[in-house]
């Protein structure tokens, strides 16, 4: 008798230039969970507004994570709950305070610089120029209040000497700073260091846009 | 042993302001006692600009909470703070799942919401476009909550007992009205923004409730 295959490892529906997905990614990569991703195209074929992903993600974005038999959306939800889940190996830190920090430069990313970047956005603007010089401003006023928080909390990471859910955030902020908005990071020396050791760990490395890039073509 | 003199927190908030607003509300049903430092985001451009306030948040925002000794910014963040620390009368559920549905519903407000109709971007937007702008954001976001809520939500969003979540969804919907969004097709948030409305965390926690809401506007 023929079996149905199902699919026990988490399924990340998410696209390859997507800095929330990349957060989610580096997250399951990091905590050694098993998954397979679906590529949701929110670019080109806009797939992320069908009504069959309107039923997994009514929020009509990307990511998407489900696990556990149920479906997760908000990358910000999925970290917490792969933390709360599986909290070794751990991404956030010890004391209340440095949690407070973390959360501090995650809220500054996911709330503060990212929906003002969105490519959702370019419908709404009258041209490409207009877009790009709104997503441009927004990024560069979010990266002068990283530098303020990074030059309080940050050692080689942007929490002390561990690696942590605002490192999650940040990397996929950056890329997106310096490759999509032209944005050099010379004004943002603490930011810039930071970044650059942190490129250096395989989590980002291999949850890159470009090899997941690779991976859909 | 010496006395150990518990310096009461401080709240620097702007009464219409919906993230001052969600940790107001937190304070409030955790029974915190705490003093309000207004910040107008409206007096001579901006009192969130001064060099007093700079001090206290170099990233020129409300709300900060000084508290424990620490200065605290962006709200979700502050109401994580408070929930760790002081976590009688508990705003997260114990059940992982539950957690995350209450974090899903403050993300989808506080990234997907607010900084799309916050005051400085419909600044930038400018005036002809602001209220169809600001419109058009807190109705998708919106569509997605109460999608959300129609499989999490009891009496509250998320469940029976009141959360963080609740915190972030009665300043948005206060927000949806002043933008003129027709509510109609969101029954649950309605009902409960309304169950709310009249719990005394939020009453002392709104905008007419506070200390620099104009006299005119001020019930």
């Amino acid at each position: 008798m023929a079996r149905m295959a199902t699919e026990t490892r988490a399924i990340l529906y998410g696209f390859w230039l997507s800095s929330c997905s990349w957060r989610v990614r580096a997250a399951l990569h990091l905590k050694d969970i098993s998954y397979v991703e679906r590529s949701v195209d929110i670019v080109n074929k806009r797939s992320q507004l069908t009504d069959e992903y309107r039923v997994i993600n009514p929020s009509q974005k990307v990511p998407a994570l489900i696990i556990d038999g149920a479906t997760i959306i908000e990358s910000m939800a999925i970290l917490q709950y792969l933390e709360d889940t599986r909290p070794k190996p751990s991404l956030m830190p010890r004391t209340p305070i440095l949690r407070a920090r973390m959360r501090e430069i995650c809220e500054t990313v996911v709330s503060g610089i990212q929906p003002l970047q969105n490519v959702g956005l370019l419908s709404h603007f009258d041209s490409t120029d207009q877009y790009k010089n709104f997503t441009k401003y927004w990024t560069e006023r979010g990266l002068y209040s990283l530098e303020d928080l990074l030059q309080k909390s940050s050692g080689q990471f942007c929490i002390e000497n561990q690696l942590s859910m605002a490192d999650l955030c940040l990397v996929p902020q950056l890329y997106n700073a310096v490759t999509r908005h032209k944005l050099s990071l010379d004004k943002f020396p603490t930011i810039s260091k930071v970044y650059e050791t942190l490129l250096e760990e395989k989590t980002f490395s291999e949850t890159h846009p470009e090899n997941i890039k690779q991976k859909d073509m | 042993m010496g006395d150990i003199i518990e310096e009461k927190p401080v709240l620097y908030s702007y009464w219409r302001s919906s993230c001052s607003w969600r940790v107001r509300i937190a304070l409030n049903l955790k029974e915190i006692p705490y003093d309000i430092k207004a910040v107008s985001l409206i007096k001579g451009g901006g009192e969130q600009h001064c060099n007093e306030y700079r001090e206290v948040n170099p990233m020129e925002q409300v709300p900060s909470l000084v508290i424990d000794g620490h200065t605290f910014v962006e709200s979700l963040s502050i109401m994580h703070y408070l929930e760790e620390t002081r976590p009688q009368r508990a705003l997260m559920p114990q059940d992982c799942y539950k957690r995350a549905k209450v974090r899903e519903i403050c993300e989808v407000i506080s990234s997907g919401i607010q900084p799309l109709q916050n005051l400085i971007v419909l600044i930038y937007v400018g005036e002809d476009k602001k209220k169809e702008w600001a419109q058009h954001w807190i109705m998708r976001g919106f569509r997605a909550v109460e999608k959300l809520l129609s499989s999490c939500a009891g009496k509250y969003c998320v469940g029976d007992e009141i959360t963080l979540a609740d915190c972030c969804l009665v300043p948005q919907v206060f927000n949806a009205r002043r933008f003129h969004v027709d509510l109609r097709p969101f029954p649950i948030i309605l009902r409960i923004d309304r169950e709310l409305e009249n719990h005394p965390a939020f009453r002392a926690a709104h905008p007419s409730a506070q200390p620099d809401c104009p006299p005119e506007v001020a019930k």
